[in-house]
């Protein structure tokens, strides 16, 4: 297998950015049409309706991934009132690639909302576009992985991606690398069974299936409890489709949802960025032009969300 | 006259003698208790009162049973297809809640049968959890996970909890 850590790419990628920068731009260039994703991808369909947020997806997750224990137990609840040091609430992290949040929400019969949160596997990831060592890969079954011995621990998915779930280990300062969730990919859904946290959820708040049947399951729940749920399936159309899918009760914006993401997959605007990373050895600023524009748009769209609504 | 009327009394006797299991649903014959044990790897077996239940569903097993016992369904939606109750050659919830709700087997099944219309029916622990929550939490039966299932070591190892919780995070580090 081919190695390449962070010393000898730099050494290679500097010997080589003559060849490439003649050549890289209009190769680049060409390779944005929309995609859609795979036809008999694989996807998961998760209702909020049914979470009772009793975090055994979250265990199973850590064990299933070998991931290190957690602060807390799993069974400690204590969690949900965790507020960051920014304000927000729990994010996935490099030791937590899915977190479930609470959701107060007035007049709710049912009491708060809990939400599971992880990777959504998009069909056209820009984690994937963005990166230019090419660590990340979107499968036929659906999932997004990535490859850590390629992964040099830029961070410019951490900052593409629409959802903010790339997170930075940074347990190896010498070879840092992007964790986040694989859908499974290695241990189950290569050979399709379901993902961990599927599995262990008791309220079966997730279905695991193809993501076009998904869909229609998706909608038969709506059409046949119209006062119930949101008549919107989060992920089927957002950012070109995603493959972690959303039924809500509650209007997404009230749980913590970017409801103003648009349908059109991010590749579309880091498109310029993309023609330039083959030339990011020589070009230093132009990339960090790139990060910057990248930021910017998130803050933008940020910013358009409509304030109070609280 | 009155042998009419007898007969008459006597047709009703019949139909409603006739009538009494189907519309209790065999209650009585149901079993005292089921032992659920499919999350042994995590908790202990549970115990489960079935009698118990019957009496707090009132003898009407459409509450959970839904239309396999002969009763009439109590969710309004099944009555389409389903209006008098249709009782099934089986009534246990795991012959129609498949334990393997994800595997290949039955994604390919719900995929391929274009006459299917249960294609989003439960799994057997999401059917279990559904209607036990469900219920629950609507007339003030437990809901915490260990109110019903004892956790043994495998599940505090799998949780981080008892045994196996993890340390106290320090806030006094030196660094
Ligand atoms: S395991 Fe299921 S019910 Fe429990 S918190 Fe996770 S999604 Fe919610
Ligand atoms: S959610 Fe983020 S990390 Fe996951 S595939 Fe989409 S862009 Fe990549
Ligand atoms: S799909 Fe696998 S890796 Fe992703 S959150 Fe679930 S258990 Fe974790």
């Amino acid at each position: 297998m081919k190695k390449i850590n962070r010393r000898s790419f730099l050494k290679g990628g500097l010997a080589g950015t003559a060849v490439v920068a003649g050549t890289a731009v209009s190769k680049e260039s060409s390779a944005s049409q929309s995609f859609g994703g795979y036809p008999d991808s694989m996807g998961v369909l998760v209702d909020f309706t049914k979470c009772v947020g009793c975090r055994s997806c979250e265990a199973a997750c850590n064990k299933e991934q070998g991931l290190p224990a957690p602060d807390k137990p799993f069974d400690d609840m204590s969690v949900y009132d965790e507020i960051q040091h920014n304000g927000q609430k729990r994010r996935t992290s490099e030791k937590a690639y899915t977190i479930v949040n609470r959701y107060k929400v007035k007049d709710r019969e049912a009491g708060p909302v809990f939400r599971k949160f992880q990777c959504n596997h998009c069909n056209e990831p820009a984690c994937l576009t963005s990166c230019f060592v090419n660590a990340y890969t979107k499968t036929k079954e659906g999932a997004v992985i990535y490859d850590p011995t390629v992964c040099v621990g830029c961070r410019t998915c951490m900052i593409a991606c629409p959802f903010y779930v790339p997170a930075y280990s940074y347990s190896s300062p010498i070879n840092p690398v992007i964790k986040k969730c694989i859908m499974c990919y290695d241990t189950r859904l290569k050979f399709g069974r379901p993902p961990a946290c599927v599995e262990a959820c008791p309220q079966e708040v997730m279905t695991f299936g193809k993501r076009k049947d998904l869909i229609k399951i998706g909608n038969a729940r709506i059409r046949s409890n119209p006062d119930k749920y949101i008549d919107h399936i989060y992920g089927e159309k957002e950012v070109g489709g995603t493959a972690w899918m959303y039924l809500s009760d509650v209007p997404f914006d009230q749980i913590g949802f970017n409801t103003h993401i648009g349908e059109q997959p991010i590749i579309s605007y880091v498109k310029e960025f993309l023609t330039i990373v083959p030339m990011v050895l020589t070009i230093w600023p132009a990339l960090f032009t790139g990060f910057h524009l990248l930021a910017n748009r998130k803050e933008a769209l940020k910013n358009e969300k409509p304030s109070g609504k609280e | 006259m009155t042998q009419v009327r007898k007969k008459i009394i006597l047709l009703l006797i019949t139909l409603a003698l006739a009538g009494w299991p189907a519309a209790h649903c065999l209650a009585e014959s149901g079993p005292e208790s089921a032992t659920l044990d499919r999350l042994a790897n995590l908790y202990e077996a549970v115990n489960f009162n079935h009698s118990a239940h019957v009496d707090i569903t009132e003898g009407n097993c459409a509450e959970c049973h839904h239309h396999t016992t002969g009763a009439v369904p109590t969710n309004p939606k099944c009555l389409k297809c389903h209006p008098g109750g249709q009782e099934s050659d089986s009534m246990a919830c795991q012959d129609c809640h498949s334990a393997k709700r994800f595997e290949v087997a039955y994604l390919t099944e719900i995929e391929s049968n274009t006459q299917l219309y249960h294609i989003d029916k439960p799994g057997l622990k999401g059917a279990y959890h559904q209607k036990c929550m469900g219920c629950h939490q609507t007339t003030g039966g437990p809901t915490g996970c260990q109110d019903c299932h004892v956790r043994n070591e495998k599940g505090d190892e799998f949780f981080h909890a008892g045994n196996f919780s993890p340390a106290p995070v320090a806030h006094n580090g030196g660094h």
